[in-house]
């Protein structure tokens, strides 16, 4: 079975995990590309390490450069191993004019971040997102892919101390 | 008819009547994302266990939503007693008491009623009262929310595939393509290309490969109709993409989905599954000799990826950067083969289209825009929603029929139309009407159908630095207008924005929209200047408030210094790229 949980799994144990995924992928996938693969690794190890842009480059027969230059156009990729929790606060116009930097700048001040990032001790990660698709609910955040829809920066704060402190 | 359809629609017509059984109650809540996000999904789950407890014979169906999403969760409910009615917003507390009075006692007349659907109850509005629904003309959208996107049974039952099997026993090729161009359907898209003359490119293209792309990138903030559709009548699409194939002679389709919006995606995967199991995907549907494959394609975050050349290289996997045209997708596409690139919406008309023929969708719309606009009605507005609404209505209705005007007694403002290269658009053209050529004329577009309401508590100026914010991100690089003008019209516009503005500017903005206009490789830079060249038509009362006064007309600007802002690749991208071993 792919140990999902890698965080302290060494390099060599990343690529056999990457070369497990790709089989896998292989077998369910009407074809395979670089992106397609690169997606696997994302949707379940939550980042792309080095050695799984190695491995996909050896599976699709491409250059490391090629596939670095994929997975870094696309924001959706992250490489480094992501914190225990990731919340997303979308910006597009609709929340923008329903009152989401109050919620944004609210969440960043809890957190204390300035930008997108994660904490220090990797707890819990911020993204900014441009549409999470539920307009016609905004304000929109999500929180470890959960959206909620509507929010103000009360019950913003409120899912967010659910998600650090459950009760 | 074909034997196999014959079939399928008596084991369809079988279970639509279970559903209707007077023993049963039927319970339908909307849980696409919209409702998924103020918990649909929890009271799908009370209202299980409410009526298992009770021990009442029901079926909770999770379907799409209806569209009025201010009052989701939306809970439609039909049983033998009061027939079918609509109520909303149904929390989770509210469930059990739902249950009581709608189900067991049979009361309609309970505060969150919208309306009855069939029977007359006294105190209760018909549905086709309802305004906001009453004033809605649903093809697109004719079975989003009223079943079970799970269970194709459903859509079949409601004349689903009948297009397809009327095509294919009865109809050659030629003549489903004659139906298309009759209809007058132009690309939902945004670009109202004539949808027969596109098919008609791909026609003579040689096979035996041939795609038809189905793009549900749909990256534009404020509109959310294509996932709407594909999660809530899946089969729809596949239906429109049989056709085209039908049509046009291809081989292949690939819906083509952004990664993440998982709703959609397992719908739609799901509802491919089910018709591959049918017969009516595959090799031989139907019993006839028509083969069609159709699969689900997966995309990263890349706004310019629903490009349509873009969209090709993202499904060969590669950077979603526009290719340079000619060659033309119709001759050379996806995987160097003729393709054919449509949206959701523009596919989810064609088997309506063809069932009931060219002329009858002729007849729908105004001037040279046939048929319905699918639009998505978010910011200030106090019916916030998904509606299907003939064409040729005008902007002011669409407000006050369809949007129940602005909310907290507040002025409307503008309007941002199209997706974030639409640009805004000031509230005294709201007597445009819903055509193509009249938006343009306006100086907005329809685009994918998003219409974004602002009040006057709006500031022109913020508004414009986020969309430009957007489209700066946005950028795939590719082509140096497009990349070095977004960044400087965004510098300039952040340094208006915050008070450190100069008359001088407003003028440099113009010059190099007009570069990006002209020199862009594609319509995100050719457009990228929209939003600027709008606001200043319509507003440059605030952006000359601005630098003469160094305020902020209504003081959204000056709330928050810092804004988001984000650079591709990201920060953790560039720190990765100095490492030792991706140098070596």
């Amino acid at each position: 079975m792919i140990d999902i949980n890698n965080k302290g799994n060494s390099s060599s144990d990343l690529r056999e995990v990457t070369r497990a995924l790709l089989q896998e992928h292989e077998n369910v996938a009407p074809r395979t590309t670089v992106l397609s693969c690169l997606l696997e690794v994302q949707e379940n190890l939550h980042y792309v390490p080095e050695e799984a842009i190695v491995e996909v480059a050896k599976y699709t027969g491409h250059s490391i450069n090629d596939v670095w230059g994929v997975a870094s156009f696309y924001t959706n990729f992250r490489f480094t191993p992501p914190p225990q929790h990731m919340v997303e606060v979308c910006w597009g116009p609709t929340c923008h004019l329903l009152g989401a930097m109050d919620v944004l700048v609210a969440i960043q001040s809890k957190l204390g971040l300035e930008g997108e990032g994660d904490v220090p001790d990797g707890v819990i990660g911020l993204k900014y997102n441009t549409c999470l698709g539920a307009c016609s609910q905004g304000p929109v955040i999500s929180v470890d892919e959960k959206i909620t829809g509507a929010v103000t920066v009360e019950t913003a704060l409120s899912v967010l101390e659910e998600t650090l402190n459950p009760s | 008819m074909t034997e196999a359809y014959k079939n399928l629609r008596s084991r369809a017509d079988e279970i639509w009547a279970d559903l209707h059984d007077p023993e049963t109650v039927w319970v339908r809540i909307g849980t696409t994302i919209c409702g998924r996000s103020i918990n649909a999904l929890g009271v799908v789950e009370t209202f299980r266990a409410e009526l298992a407890r009770r021990g009442i014979k029901s079926v909770v169906s999770e379907v799409g939503c209806l569209g009025l999403c201010y009052a989701e969760p939306l809970v439609d409910i039909r049983t033998a007693g009061v027939g079918r009615v609509l109520l909303g917003p149904v929390d989770v507390d509210a469930v059990s008491g739902v249950v009581d009075n709608v189900i067991v006692n049979g009361n309609v007349n309970v505060p969150n009623v919208i309306g009855s659907f069939e029977k007359t109850i006294e105190g209760v509005p018909m549905m086709s009262e309802v305004p906001g629904w009453s004033n809605q003309h649903r093809i697109a959208l004719r079975n989003v929310g009223q079943i079970d996107p799970g269970d194709s049974f459903q859509y079949i039952a409601n004349e689903g595939y009948a297009a397809l099997d009327v095509a294919l026993s009865e109809k050659t090729p030629e003549e489903v393509l004659t139906e298309v161009r009759s209809s007058g359907l132009r690309g939902r898209g945004g670009a109202f290309f004539s949808t027969g003359t596109k098919w008609g490119f791909l026609v003579p293209s040689p096979g035996p490969e041939k795609y038809i792309l189905c793009n549900c990138e749909e990256g534009d903030p404020g509109a959310y109709n294509d996932k709407g559709i594909l999660e809530g009548d899946p089969n729809t699409v596949i239906e429109g993409l049989l056709l085209a194939g039908f049509a046009t002679g291809a081989s292949n389709g690939i819906i083509f989905i952004r990664h993440g919006h998982d709703g959609p995606i397992s719908r739609t995967k799901e509802a491919i599954r089910q018709a591959y199991e049918l017969g009516l995907v595959g090799k031989n549907i139907l019993g006839t000799d028509y083969s069609f494959d159709i699969e689900v394609s997966l995309v990263g975050e890349s706004y310019v990826s629903g490009e349509e050349t873009a969209l090709m290289e993202a499904v060969e996997g590669k950077t979603a950067r526009p290719r340079s045209r000619p060659p033309f997708p119709a001759a050379v596409g996806v995987w160097g083969k003729p393709s054919n690139i449509n949206n959701v919406k523009t596919l989810s008309y064609v088997p309506e289209i063809v069932r009931r023929g060219g002329e009858w969708f002729n007849d729908i719309g105004v001037n040279l825009s046939k048929g319905t606009a699918i639009l998505c009605l978010s910011g200030h507005i106090n019916r916030r929603g998904m509606y299907e609404v003939e064409l040729g209505m005008t902007l002011q209705e669409v407000m006050d029929e369809i949007g129940g005007g602005v909310p907290g007694g507040r002025q409307i403002k503008m309007l941002q139309t199209g997706g974030p290269l639409g640009g805004l658009l000031s509230a005294d053209k709201m007597d445009t009407v819903l055509d193509f050529e009249a938006m343009r004329a306006a100086g907005a577009i329809l685009g994918s159908g998003g219409i974004i309401y602002g009040d006057d508590s709006t500031c022109a100026v913020d508004l414009t630095r986020l969309l430009i914010a957007f489209c700066q991100f946005e950028s795939c690089g590719k082509c140096f207008p497009c990349r070095l003008g977004m960044t400087h019209l965004l510098d300039m516009i952040e340094r208006i924005r915050g008070g450190e503005g100069q008359q001088e500017d407003l003028d440099l903005m113009r010059r190099y929209g007009e570069s990006m206009q002209a020199g862009s490789l594609c319509g995100h830079g050719q457009l990228g200047f929209n939003p600027v060249q709008s606001a200043f038509r319509d507003f440059m009362g605030d952006f000359l408030v601005h630098i003469n006064e160094n305020r902020c007309p209504t003081g959204s600007c000056s709330q928050y210094a810092a804004n988001p802002m984000r650079t591709r690749p990201g920060p953790e991208a560039t720190a990765f790229i100095t490492d030792p071993y991706l140098r070596n």
